[in-house]
């Protein structure tokens, strides 16, 4: 299926991009980040929390919608 | 209770006083108020190994962050007798001194409106996916992280 990944802050910084578009057959939230390790290696080493459906699920969740946001930590207020 | 629709709590921009004190005369033809409470984030001129913040630029994951304010007003309405509440959060560039964030809650007696706005305010923190840029004077930045 055809995933968009979406990066903010710090994380946009390290990939250079806000978001992008994957055909991924895989079915979990690690299989995904392993992915993305590998084409983004500073990612490995960021702080960061991942979304689906606008909840933060864990990284062993299976993906269940067609946009995941990775979420470095929050800053508001 | 009614349902309340999710509403858009960003602005671009520092939040300006006449926005602060039009929103708080607007509150005069509500009568059953008998107090008010409200809290305002300030961009603080940090100083991180001798350099110091000039602004902090505010990005959001916008679509989720609006759903998270609803909920989190749902919730405060659930927990405290409120008559009504507004929270604006900046984005983009908001320098050192101006406001970031207005948290505005009302309710027919004080002690709802002291336990609700700092609730309130440690749920967005915690809670709402809003990122912060930090500038500094000689245009290095850093990324802020809530403690």
């Amino acid at each position: 299926m055809n995933l968009t990944i979406k990066y903010f802050g710090m994380l946009a910084e390290a990939t250079q991009c806000q978001e992008e578009e994957f055909l991924f057959s895989q079915e979990s939230v690690s299989d995904l980040l392993k992915m993305l390790f590998v084409k983004y290696p500073e990612l490995e080493e960021k702080d960061f929390q991942v979304a689906q459906n606008n909840q933060i699920v864990s990284k062993d969740s299976k993906i269940e919608t067609t946009e995941i946001a990775l979420l470095p930590p929050f800053a508001g207020g | 209770m009614k349902e309340r629709k999710p509403k858009n709590v960003f602005q671009e921009g520092p939040i300006s006083s006449e926005f602060i004190g039009n929103s708080i005369a607007k509150h005069q033809s509500k009568t059953s108020i008998g107090a008010h409470n409200i809290f305002l984030g300030q961009v603080r001129a940090d100083e991180i190994d001798g350099k110091t913040v000039k602004a902090i630029q505010y990005t959001a994951y916008e679509d989720m962050a609006n759903e998270k304010f609803h909920e989190i007003r749902e919730a405060t309405f659930e927990k405290f007798n409120l008559t009504c509440m507004h929270i604006y959060h900046s984005l983009g560039e908001v320098k050192t001194g101006e406001i970031c964030m207005f948290i505005f809650v009302s309710s027919p007696r004080r002690k709802e409106v002291f336990k609700a706005i700092e609730y309130l305010v440690e749920e967005v923190k915690t809670k709402v996916p809003i990122f912060g840029k930090e500038v500094f004077e000689d245009a290095t930045h850093q990324w802020k992280v809530n403690s």
